[in-house]
């Protein structure tokens, strides 16, 4: 063995080939991971969907997929309307202030006319799709219930505009999705702006 | 370059296709870099094509983000009907009909530039023939009997064969024009370039990504081999 | 501070899993002959494509469908929906061309230099199982895609069985599950390519190193180092590998890595031979390809195969190509290990073994013709002549006497011997001598990539 082994140079070229392979790997997982995110043809199952509401009866949900999700559609009647104020001391968040939806659906009826609810149906505790309950003081539900929706997984209570009773295990109020009016009966879903609509 | 590079990628995934018997194929110069030809290619595809053969590999969405077509474009010229941006470029004939017309169901054309190669086709697509026995009432040099009719005969023209004998047996020695069509030789085979560019693209779109990005990862690979045979060499030292 | 507490922190896990006493016993103080050369690296690279290939194929495995409806719409749902799909699918389909090239290497370097000799018989078996998993792996990996090549290639292939005397055809039928290769074919052929096989082929690959880091390597003189040890017993011939050879093997995985890269991304067809054009149609079990040919690396046998005018007769001389690469330790009775002192007539016979292992990958790839047919019976005879007259060849060989020592670890180029470094140095120095080379722009870039990389390159070697 030599003795004029300069170890300077010996650990700085170890030291800058470490550190340009270690670049190196940085830039060679990432198509890995990457290639994990929703690939093109899942985007394109996520794509927007329209709905007919002219047939929807006062009261009627329909489901319809959108990014392999449900999306109810209600049509809401005066009377249900008219508990979204009676219920208000009862609620975590009755403003939507920590919910997620676009800006124009955060009114008290959480939609763009009052009339047409538009929501994600997936509870947002552990994402189990919750029933319709609009029937008023139910057996089941107990007198102070004025109608809404009830998670059958944890017992989770949102009212008929979707937003979360107060003492249940849901942390927000249900989601809303971009959304809007192609003509007064056709509903679009999923692309609010031009540029996700195509 | 990119061009260059595009070249010499065609040339080695072009298949051999040349049966016994069949005269050679002519190459085409592919480059599918050229958005021009390209973009003009899948109009052709388009408006003379996709009546038969789809492209399910292939979505409206990722052509137009591939070659900059703008939403204006893509919705008059190439979403016919109800077709959506996501959608894959599906014929609107049913393959069972297509069976019933032509007695084979029209093949999906994603990845014919692969499976045959660009040169075949656009010999094919240049090698049909008047022949009178056939119920098309044309055959193809490259492929005979074939059961698809004689599409673009009204802008190549029609063909007529030049026959010649040695030793017994007849062949196509050549192709002859008999009656032009719309477009000149020159025009129609500049169009069947465009064609097949846009082709060879749709065969493999990921040709966009991988040609430009090799020559980074080569580079760094380069950088990162120098340094590493730096620090062998200077460990080596020890070493006598 | 940091590295007291470091120290602290291993000698706490060493009292509980000896981490330090694995890599001194395997890196850090495992001694390994100085002098090895170009072959030796390919060991590490086997590895290192190995660890491509599992990588590379769990990401694939998420998007893939073994399903025989959805299997090539899966395959181009990966080239063209997932995002960086195409590079995993190059790099894993390239990985496999990739991984018979350096097996092929790896192997022929054992040839060179005896490693299969006494006592490394053991490593040499084991590897010769590696190879066989290997080409099952491939096979069954090969029908994934669900192309024209891959369901032709597998019918023809599992046919092969059939030729077996009174069990064959049920052999076949049993393999395919099904009357033809169909849905559970492919859907049990994914479980062996992407479970089975793989766990298989590590356990072996563990057995392989165990056993060499018992033996010690082999050398390109074939002197064993462990004969002469200095006073702390350490080999007087031996270097650490670690860091001597890791940081070896890791330039050597560069210039690999280089090669790799200009496939993945300027020729992932490998010409047609690493993808083939047909396998770009979907199968279609009415339809057989004009000329159906397996994958590359298999054509040396497939070759053997149709070299032997009957059926049954090709299947047994195919299995006896790789059946007599097992009985290569019991074969050989020469006194030496490596090519080095062995009598010129072995350097004869390995090379005419090695052309005719070309001729017939070559002729594997080509449609049936009498002359190649012809072709491929002279080559198979050297094929099988190698080996089977080795005893007695090998016996009667005129050796060369071993030297004690090994040679230089890195020998000038100016030193060595040989026509083809004489031809190296004469391009060398006409390059230098040239005009490109004088004129001074040219010779500043020109120089900078000739001296540091070629330059550098051939005296590494």
């Amino acid at each position: 063995m030599t003795d004029d082994i300069d170890n300077r140079k010996r650990r700085f070229l170890t030291q800058s080939a470490a550190v340009v392979g270690a670049i190196g790997a940085g830039f060679a997982v990432t198509p890995f991971l990457a290639s994990m995110q929703p690939s093109a043809k899942a985007r394109a199952s996520g794509a927007p969907v329209e709905v007919d509401i002219s047939r929807l009866e006062p009261g009627q949900l329909i489901r319809v997929m959108w990014r392999g999700k449900p999306v109810w559609v209600l049509r809401r009647t005066p009377e249900a309307l008219a508990t979204l104020a009676e219920v208000r001391d009862k609620l975590l968040d009755p403003d939507s202030e920590e919910s997620e939806q676009p800006e124009y659906a955060a009114n008290e009826a959480r939609s763009l006319k009052p009339e047409i609810f538009v929501a994600v149906g997936v509870c947002t505790h552990l994402g189990c799709s919750p029933t319709y309950r609009p029937d008023q003081r139910p057996a089941d539900l107990g007198p102070d219930w004025l109608g809404g929706f009830f998670c059958p997984c944890h017992g989770s209570l949102f009212d008929i505009a979707g937003r979360v009773y107060k003492g249940v295990p849901a942390p927000k109020n249900l989601e809303i999705p971009p959304y809007r009016y192609l003509t007064e009966s056709l509903l679009f879903i999923g692309g609010a702006n031009e540029e996700e609509s195509a | 370059m990119k061009r260059l590079l595009a070249v010499t990628l065609a040339a080695v995934s072009l298949t051999v296709g040349a049966s016994e018997g069949l005269p050679p194929i002519q190459s085409v110069d592919i480059d599918v870099f050229d958005r021009d030809s390209v973009r003009r290619g899948a109009e052709f595809y388009v408006n003379y094509c996709q009546g038969c053969h789809s492209l399910k590999h292939i979505r409206y969405s990722r052509l137009a983000a591939d070659y900059d077509i703008s939403d204006e474009i893509m919705k008059s010229n190439f979403l016919l009907g109800e077709r959506k941006m996501h959608e894959t470029l599906q014929s609107a004939m049913k393959p069972e009909d297509s069976e019933k017309w032509f007695g084979a169901p029209a093949p999906d054309l994603s990845l014919a530039a692969r499976a045959r190669g660009a040169d075949w086709i656009y010999s094919y697509l240049r090698g049909f023939y008047l022949d009178p026995s056939r119920p098309t009432g044309v055959n193809n040099l490259y492929l005979p009997n074939v059961a698809m009719p004689n599409v673009l005969g009204g802008l190549q023209g029609l063909q007529k064969p030049v026959i010649s004998h040695e030793g017994g047996m007849e062949f196509v020695e050549r192709l002859e024009l008999a009656k032009p069509g719309s477009m000149t030789p020159d025009q129609f085979d500049e169009a069947l370039t465009d064609l097949m560019n846009f082709l060879v693209y749709v065969s493999e779109p990921s040709m966009l990504q991988r040609l430009p990005l090799g020559k980074y990862v080569l580079g760094f690979m380069v950088l990162l081999t120098y340094l590493l045979y730096r620090v062998k060499k200077e460990y080596w030292k020890d070493v006598h | 501070m940091w590295s007291e507490r470091a120290s602290a922190f291993m000698a706490w896990v060493d009292e509980r899993l000896p981490v330090t006493k694995f890599w001194n016993d395997h890196a850090a103080k495992y001694y390994a002959p100085k002098n090895f050369n170009f072959f030796y690296f390919f060991g590490s690279l086997a590895l290192l494509v190995l660890i491509n290939q599992l990588v590379t194929g769990i990401f694939l495995a998420m998007a893939y469908k073994p399903d025989a409806t959805l299997a090539f719409d899966s395959v181009e749902m990966i080239m063209r929906d997932i995002s960086w799909g195409w590079l995993l699918r190059y790099m894993h389909s390239t990985g496999a061309s990739a991984f018979f090239i350096v097996i092929y290497l790896h192997m022929f370097r054992a040839l060179l230099y005896g490693s299969y000799k006494k006592p490394r018989e053991l490593i040499w078996l084991f590897g010769m199982v590696i190879f066989v998993l290997l080409m099952a792996e491939a096979f069954m990996g090969y029908l994934l895609p669900w192309g024209q090549m891959s369901y032709w290639g597998a019918q023809v292939i599992i046919s092969l069985f059939g030729a077996i005397p009174v069990i064959g055809e049920d052999l076949a039928l049993w393999i395919r599950g099904d009357y033809v290769v169909a849905d559970a074919t492919l859907n049990r052929f994914f479980a062996l390519h992407v479970v089975a096989i793989p766990i298989m082929l590590l356990a072996l690959v563990v057995f392989h190193l165990a056993a060499l880091h018992t033996t010690g390597s082999n050398n390109p003189d074939g002197v064993e180092i462990k004969k002469l040890k200095g006073m702390d017993d350490i080999p007087l011939d031996g270097i650490p590998f670690h860091p001597y050879y890791t940081v070896k093997d890791l330039f050597g995985a560069g210039v690999f890595i280089i090669l790799f890269v200009l496939v993945v991304f300027y020729l992932p067809e490998g010409g047609g031979f690493f993808l083939e054009g047909p396998n770009f149609e979907p199968a279609d079990p009415l339809k057989t390809p004009e000329h159906i040919a397996p994958v590359w690396y298999f054509t040396p046998f497939y070759s053997i195969l149709r070299a032997v005018p009957s059926k049954f007769g090709g299947v047994v001389a195919m299995g006896a190509s790789i059946v007599v690469l097992f009985l290569l330790p019991w074969l050989d009775r020469c006194r030496v290990k490596s090519i080095r002192y062995r009598s010129p007539v072995y350097g004869i016979l390995l090379g005419l073994f090695v052309l005719a292992f070309f001729g017939l990958g070559v002729l594997g790839t080509k449609p049936v013709s009498p002359l190649n047919t012809i072709l491929a019976r002279v080559f198979a005879m050297m094929y099988f002549g190698f080996f089977l007259l080795m005893p007695w060849y090998s016996a009667k060989e005129k050796t060369f006497p071993e030297p004690m020592r090994l040679g230089e670890a890195v020998v000038p180029l100016a030193k060595r011997r040989g026509r083809h470094w004489d031809i190296v140095r004469q391009g060398l120095a006409a390059i230098q001598n040239s005009a490109i080379f004088q004129s001074m722009i040219l010779r500043v870039v020109v120089g900078f990539i000739v001296f540091f990389v070629l330059l550098d390159f051939l005296f590494y070697f």
